[in-house]
């Protein structure tokens, strides 16, 4: 580094954190979201009649499956300030195209690399316009949500293709050994560590925060703002589609209207997982266990002999109660930090200020 | 009713500041009904908030202020205006979809029975104005589309209808063309001779002297003198206007200018700037100077690469720079600290230390995984050489003054490498000890062989920093002095029309 300002020493050093680890690690949203979530579980164990029952890990993970796998790529999108509302098209375009495949005599690893092919485009075609045509995701994606949910019931019509052969669909149900845990988790837990990584431990997953807290600061920076959401949107395509094959084995069933709605179920699970839906915060650990508390909690409502109704009203009162208590959090903490005071007053400040400088 | 015997307004010893700025030291003016009274300063002279006292956005700290005699104290624009004062801006703000008359009456429609809005009697009205004004534009149409000229004779036919004892024009024809300018002064002479008063500001000596019956200067926020424009000139109005020592305030050590490092050619952009061609060698510095507006910030946003250019190129250190490319840049040596350091030049909501390992994390990944504890690594050190206060690396610079913001950001840029420092405003909004600092950092960086393109509308900074100096001019480059042929009153030619005069 030749362009030291200083032939001196470095004069001035600095803690790297201005709170204690366990304030930091465990005074966080994702903190609280993983509490409730155990508390729920434990609540459930003891209260709930057959939740600890053998099938019921099984199928909670079963049917939270696609909702996991969408919401990792979607935090990342939400986090950069945009959105996807086409996810769940995708899993119906993807599942058709499955099916149609299949029906037309290709094996079943083809057809559904075809069919993550087909989300890879769709989500291409969503980052295009999005990121280098500059169009707003919102809109956007509710225009594509349409348009590959036409495609996907215009490609199969009503009816649905449920020939699929065992070896693939029982796969889809299979657990690892005794644990009735399914082994898709297992490509569940491998795509979650790869988008950790990415979110978490690299230079592009900077970037993203970059871009949803200042995106003209990103740019300025150097951040190749274009190329990230671009590449996000494609992610985010790909694993919905993913999602769709997962899916379609999953009830042997594809069908244009698979997974309708499900975009919702994922936002709500990530906003829940205290990703901001107006960009820069969140983290991946709190959006699954966001996702799970969604599920843990409509497993043991159901259980319990509580109607789907009831169920989502309760879902719904949590989701309202998360977004009520971080603008409840944010007022308070505004309230405290006002009152501390920042910088120095100029008045005392003399030219020369460098020697005076509060030591740490 | 032309009535000289009391002024129109009356300001003495106002001063206004913002948090450790001082905006406005002493703003003094007098201005008389029925006159034409010209403001004039550098940039940063303490004008615009002047203006802004006057029309109630901000509110003096100190000061007396007297409208027609009597003492005035205006918490909000709407208090200024129903005393009837009226402020022209630059880019007129209207409603573009509802009709000129509409934004005339915006919020005091007249009312026919049953209170429902008594239209033919608006337009009747703003008919009536307009021919007043001479100007022909359809009082039904729509703002939308209007032209610049033409929306601010919007707003002046606003300000007549509501009687307003004063009209403030604060660089009303900096938008305008030959004839717009002609009409709007046939206006301004007009409501003259109605007995109004009015202020000018504008950066055109030649409009001035057209137009305006007195001058008053203002320099580093202060009052300097008022003249009668037919008893002075361009030559004394430009002294007042620079007259100060400047070679000590900031303090450039020599260096020895090496190599060229950035070469621009013929960069083009239409309506933006035109055939800008310049060089910044090692261990110089370059000034851009020019007013506000004339196009510095944009040249070196398309040197950089935010900006597109249309023609022309750039080279780094012999080799070509891809255009539109910040990332490109970035990798020949380039840095550049932008003129809005909350909205371009850091993620305020972010750490001291991502911050200032923003530009360099890629090269902090240690076997694909690039963690905190780098980043903070890499960070400490230079937050420390530029002395950034802070209590922690994790703490957020959203909470930081300017002039340590300004630090985050120079050591983020610093810590590149960079072969090219490009600084729009180094020091703006910032304290004065830390401005000291920047200028002393500057100086030892050209001292070891960095390149600095540095952008200031404060000439003395300008003056004392830059071995060279570029000024530019709506959108060319006017003039190139060397460090002894700039003077103030140079730049100052160079950067207004006077330039052309004087040649």
């Amino acid at each position: 580094m030749s362009t030291a300002t200083t032939d001196a020493p470095t004069r001035r050093t600095y803690p790297e954190y201005a709170q204690p680890a366990w304030r930091r690690l465990l005074v966080t949203r994702e903190t609280a979201v993983i509490a409730l979530l155990v508390a729920v579980i434990v609540y459930s164990l003891v209260r709930v009649p057959n939740f600890d029952g053998p099938l019921t890990l099984t199928y909670l993970l079963l049917d939270t499956t696609p909702i996991l796998l969408i919401a990792l790529p979607m935090t990342l999108v939400i986090i950069t300030g945009e959105i996807d509302l086409s996810v769940a098209s995708i899993v119906g375009l993807s599942s058709v195209l499955l099916g149609v495949l299949v029906e037309a005599g290709w094996s079943v690893p083809m057809a559904a690399a075809a069919a993550i092919g087909s989300g890879v485009v769709a989500g291409g075609l969503n980052g295009f316009l999005v990121a280098y045509v500059g169009l707003p995701s919102l809109a956007l994606t509710i225009g594509t949500l349409a348009l590959y949910r036409g495609l996907a019931v215009g490609l199969l019509g009503t009816k649905a293709v449920t020939e699929f052969p065992d070896r693939w669909t029982d796969l889809a149900t299979a657990k690892i050994g005794e644990t009735g845990i399914p082994q898709v988790m297992l490509l569940f837990v491998v795509l979650a560590l790869a988008f950790a990584w990415l979110l978490h431990f690299t230079s592009f997953g900077r970037g993203v925060y970059d871009i949803g807290l200042n995106e003209e600061a990103a740019h300025f920076t150097g951040v190749a703002v274009e190329r990230t959401k671009f590449l996000l949107f494609v992610f985010s395509g790909a694993v919905s589609a993913l999602a769709g094959v997962y899916f379609t084995l999953r009830f042997g069933t594809a069908r244009g209207d698979n997974a309708s709605g499900m975009e919702l179920a994922v936002i709500a699970a990530v906003l829940l997982g205290g990703v901001s839906i107006f960009g820069g915060r969140g983290k991946l650990h709190g959006v699954i266990a966001g996702v799970l508390l969604i599920g843990v909690l409509s497993s043991a409502l159901r259980l319990d002999g509580v109607t789907v109704n009831v169920t989502n009203i309760i879902i719904g009162l949590l989701l309202v109660a998360s977004v009520v208590s971080t603008s409840v959090l944010a007022w308070a903490s505004g309230l405290t930090s006002r009152r501390t005071p920042t910088g120095s007053s100029p008045q005392n400040a003399p030219l020369g200020v460098e020697s005076q400088g509060r030591s740490t | 009713m032309a009535t000289t015997s009391q002024p129109r307004l009356v300001l003495r010893d106002v001063r206004k500041s913002f948090g450790p700025v001082v905006a406005l030291r002493s703003g003094t003016i007098e201005v008389a009904g029925g006159s034409i009274h010209a403001l004039v300063g550098e940039n940063g002279a303490g004008k615009s908030t002047l203006v802004k006292i006057v029309a109630g956005v901000h509110r003096r700290d100190a000061g007396e202020m007297l409208l027609d005699g009597e003492a005035v104290d205006f918490g909000s624009t709407a208090e200024s205006k129903a005393s009837g004062v009226a402020v022209i801006y630059q880019e007129p703000t209207l409603f573009p979809d509802l009709s000129v008359t509409e934004n005339i009456f915006m919020g005091r429609q007249p009312l026919t029975s049953g209170r429902r809005i008594d239209r033919s009697a608006m337009y009747a009205e703003t008919q009536a104005l307009f021919d007043r004004l001479g100007v022909s534009i359809d009082p039904r149409r729509p703002a939308l589309g209007l032209s610049i000229a033409d929306q601010q004779i919007i707003e002046i036919a606003k300000a007549i209808s509501l009687d307003a004892r004063l009209l403030i024009m604060d660089e009303p024809t900096a938008a305008l063309s030959g004839v717009e300018v002609e009409r709007l002064f046939a206006v301004a002479r007009s409501l003259r001779d109605e007995g109004r008063g009015l202020v000018f500001i504008s950066h055109r000596f030649d409009e001035v002297f057209a137009l305006c019956d007195m001058v008053t200067v203002m320099r580093d926020g202060e009052y300097v003198a008022t003249r009668p424009v037919a008893d002075t000139g361009v030559d004394e109005i430009v002294s007042l206007m620079v007259g100060r020592e400047v070679s000590d305030l900031f303090p450039k050590t020599p260096a020895t200018v090496g190599a060229p490092v950035l070469e621009v050619e013929g960069l083009n952009r239409t309506g933006v700037f035109h055939d800008v061609s310049f060089e910044v060698r090692a261990g110089e510095i370059v000034g851009l100077a020019g007013l506000v507006g004339a196009g510095r910030s944009e040249i070196a946003r398309a040197v950089f690469g935010v900006d597109r250019y249309e023609s022309g190129s750039v080279r780094l250190a012999g080799k070509a720079v891809p255009q539109h490319n910040p990332r490109a840049a970035i990798r020949a040596g380039m840095a550049f600290i932008p003129e809005d350091r909350r909205k371009q030049g850091l993620v305020t909501e972010a750490s001291v230390a991502r911050n200032v390992a923003g530009v360099i994390r890629r090269g902090l990944t240690r076997g694909g995984v690039l963690t905190q504890r780098a980043e903070n690594r890499a960070a400490g050190p230079w937050a420390g050489k530029l002395e950034v206060k802070t209590n922690a690396l994790d703490a957020n610079a959203v909470t930081m003054s300017g002039g340590n913001q300004q630090k985050v950001v120079i050591a983020k840029w610093l810590a590149t490498d960079p072969k090219l420092l490009i600084i729009d405003e180094p020091t703006r909004g910032i304290d004065v000890g830390t401005k000291a600092e920047v200028h002393r950092l500057l100086s030892e960086l050209a001292g070891q062989g960095l390149a600095i393109l540095m952008i200031s509308s404060e000439l003395p900074e300008v003056l004392g920093m830059a071995d060279r100096v570029l000024v530019v001019c709506e959108g060319r480059l006017s003039a190139e002095l060397s460090r002894d042929e700039a003077t103030p009153e140079n730049v100052m030619r160079a950067a207004t029309h006077a330039g052309e005069a004087v040649r």
